[in-house]
């Protein structure tokens, strides 16, 4: 075995797996808060995530083909469709909350999730359509930004490209304003207490229904700005690549402990680190015999292990069996 | 009086279309419906039974040879249904959210599709495929070997929450897709992406051409798997599951051992998944990774939630709906379109011919789905054909959890 390779690569790996952390935590912390409120499963989370993607590429599209691309500052580029993708986002769960499982609210715990898992499909395809009719393609790359792809090198090993130290910025700042929203502002109680107990919460003066709208405003808008950070960053998407980074934040918000907002990004981060190194440890550890392609296993093996021994998850938010 | 007659012209009326345009979706549509009629409407049971038998027994068939898709559909939702109503068992009756459902077919249609083929020798050394006729053997080892598949998976899993355990059945769906995608190596059990083939096909008896026989067997396949859920339905553990799934803690304090019970349903539901595992991988002859994804498991939750959970009639019914909605109708509309594109139609000066060409309606299954699923939770929730205990929990749900909000937490 190859020492110095591996002891070589390990902090570009650390690097790329933070990246990936903050990626999925973003992510997570829509379908916690979400967890959180109402202790349902949102599966169309992967979708209002993958909307804000589009959301992005449409308007870098736009720009490009009005050749103001270039012309415009990279910064006052990024920021319109990081909102753009968020309003998107945001309005986007806030609809579907209002559609399809405000009806359902208090029915047998399953009948809502299977609504969303609905939700969820019905939204692949209708994203689908709309850009199969609106650009005959459904199979996106982001446009370069030139600047966002240059990059520094820390050593003669390692390097950094200025969009992954934009997708580290920024997700540090929407974290901390939730952070902030959540534990500093009067909404940010109102989404604690409607958390804790709807019924007092209402006794107390709380519009229940607003304040879920509200979680469900947030955690979209989260989810919509993850999605453009994820288009920036990985350039490719398609309305069906939602599904498994959906999927893998929601292991990490398990794995933080479901309905905790600290531990979301934790569990993000150390799912994210755990899957880079296993995507480029695991070949070399196994001389060539398992790939990266294990990764995903390894992924959902963490999921179905936590949930079995401790689904409290790492930081332990308890969860309470409903009737 | 009225309605026997009725029944009897609908379905020799329909036959006859299908004869007459044998390439015309209509016609056949109309003849799945006129099905429909004489399962549901007034008439003596032996009237019922003898038409429905001629029409599958005979009838269909018969089709077949004007028209060899139509019989295709015909095994398709023959296969569909024994699905359907597997899942039927663990969702509907036992009340657990199975979202991997499919890896049970997987493990099915792979274990005969790798002795079954000379890929065998890759694997095991010298001596494959196996005679044809082992097929038969293998029906019964895929369904062994599904059902131990879902008691491994179920043992540590089923003291978990409804909503968790559907996350990890979703999760273990995954990684047996992810397994088969990547198992070319080290040692090579799957053949990973480029899939397995020419699986070999069982001996025909009386020369019969090989649709056909694919067809009466999964019509036989079908029938077995109905006869068992009924007399399981009301068994003891049939209703055993029924009282987990209304009140897990009740059924535990009459005595009803939970995990064994749900253990039990879930090597029933896996077990069926199984068998037509193996008749499948042996009626397409290749097999690869993708027909077992997640969409084909969300598919046949969406025929058990149309239907109506618990529910036989339902499953069959859910089954049939939603495979011919997407082999037949979906289809049908992308074929039609193509043909108005290259007629150069026109729609209100719209020139069809300029539709864009990514444009395919048999692409958007998913869309079928998902508005299923969402429609149906919202507006019947006990589904087209409801069983009869679940009709009547669902149409008063005041009393439930409803009640006060965040009560029992």
């Amino acid at each position: 075995m190859d020492f110095e390779l591996l002891i070589g690569i390990f902090p570009q790996v650390l690097l790329d797996g933070l990246i990936l952390g903050f990626m999925y935590a973003l992510i997570a912390l829509g379908s916690t808060m979400v967890y959180g409120v109402l202790e349902f499963i949102n599966f169309a989370h992967s979708e209002i995530f993958i909307v804000g993607a589009f959301v992005g590429v449409e308007i870098l599209l736009s720009l490009q083909s009005a050749g103001l691309l270039e012309r415009v500052p990279w910064v006052l580029v990024l920021l319109t469709i990081l909102l753009a993708g968020m309003v998107v986002s945001g309005l986007l769960a806030v609809t579907i909350e209002r559609v399809a499982y405000r009806p359902l609210r208090g029915a047998p715990r399953l009948i809502p999730l299977i609504s969303a898992i609905g939700v969820s499909f019905f939204l692949q395809d209708a994203l689908r359509l709309i850009e199969s009719i609106w650009r005959n393609a459904f199979n996106l790359v982001y446009p370069t930004i030139d600047v966002l792809n240059e990059r520094f090198e820390l050593t003669s090993t390692i390097d950094i490209s200025v969009k992954s130290l934009v997708v580290i910025a920024s997700a540090l700042l929407v974290l901390w304003g939730l952070h902030a929203l959540v534990n500093r502002t009067k909404i940010g109680t109102a989404i604690r207490a409607v958390a804790e107990d709807q019924a007092a919460a209402s006794l107390m003066g709380i519009n229940v229904n607003r304040i879920i709208s509200l979680t469900f405003l947030i955690g979209g808008a989260m989810g919509g700005a993850a999605g453009v950070l994820f288009g920036v960053q990985y350039g490719l998407i398609n309305p069906y690549s939602g599904f498994i980074p959906g999927l893998k934040a929601f292991t990490a918000a398990v794995l933080g402990g479901i309905g905790n907002v600290p531990g979301a990004m934790m569990g993000g981060l150390v799912l994210g680190l755990l899957e880079a190194f296993a995507a480029s440890y695991l070949s070399l550890l196994t001389g060539g015999a398992f790939g990266a392609e294990y990764k995903d296993i390894f992924a959902f093996s963490i999921l179905i292990l936590i949930l079995i021994f401790r689904p409290k998850g790492l930081l332990g938010e308890v969860v309470r069996e409903r009737a | 009086m009225i309605h026997g007659v009725a029944s009897v012209a609908a379905v020799a009326a329909s036959a006859v279309l299908v004869a007459v345009f044998p390439r015309s979706i209509l016609a056949f549509l109309a003849f799945q419906a006129s099905l429909l009629f004489v399962y549901t409407t007034r008439i003596p049971s032996w009237l019922r039974g003898g038409l429905l038998g001629v029409a599958l027994l005979v009838l269909m068939p018969l089709i077949g040879f004007y028209n060899g898709y139509y019989l295709e559909i015909a095994t398709q939702v023959g296969i569909f249904v024994a699905l359907a109503l597997g899942l039927n068992i663990v969702v509907g009756l036992a009340g657990l959210l199975d979202l991997g459902y499919v890896a049970f077919f997987a493990v099915g249609a792979y274990s005969w599709a790798i002795v079954g083929s000379p890929h065998g020798n890759e694997v095991f050394g010298g001596g494959f495929p196996l005679g044809p006729a082992w097929f038969y053997a293998f029906l019964i080892v895929g369904l062994v070997v599904a059902a131990v598949t879902g008691v491994l998976l179920g043992l540590p899993v089923l003291r978990l929450r409804g909503d968790y355990l559907a996350i990890v059945t979703l999760g273990f769906g995954e990684v047996i897709r992810v397994l088969a995608n990547n198992l070319d190596k080290p040692i090579n059990f799957t053949n990973g992406p480029k899939g397995i083939t020419p699986i070999g096909r069982p001996p025909v008896p009386f020369g019969l051409p090989y649709a056909e026989a694919f067809y009466f067997l999964v019509l036989l396949i079908v029938i077995v798997v109905i006869l068992v859920n009924r007399r399981l339905e009301d068994s003891h553990i049939g209703r055993a599951w029924e009282a987990v799934r209304e009140d897990e803690l009740a059924a535990q304090a009459m005595g009803v051992p939970l995990v064994r019970t749900k253990l039990l349903a879930f090597a029933c539901g896996a077990s069926f998944a199984g068998v037509m595992g193996v008749v499948f991988s042996a009626k397409q002859v290749f097999i690869n990774p993708e027909s077992f994804t997640f969409l084909e498991s969300i598919g046949v939750l969406a025929m058990v939630i149309l239907g109506g959970m618990g529910s036989i009639p339902g499953a069959v019914l859910g089954a049939t709906v939603v495979t011919v909605l997407n082999l037949q109708v979906l289809k049908g509309l992308s074929l039609w379109l193509n043909e108005l594109k290259n007629a150069g139609v026109t729609v209100l000066g719209f020139s069809l011919a300029d539709l864009p060409t990514q444009l395919e309606p048999a692409k958007y299954e998913r869309m079928v789905f998902g508005m299923i699923l969402v429609l149906m939770m919202i507006f019947r929730p006990q589904g087209i054909f409801p069983a009869r205990r679940r009709q009547r929990e669902l149409a008063a749900p005041a009393a439930g959890p409803t009640a006060p909000p965040g009560a029992g937490r």
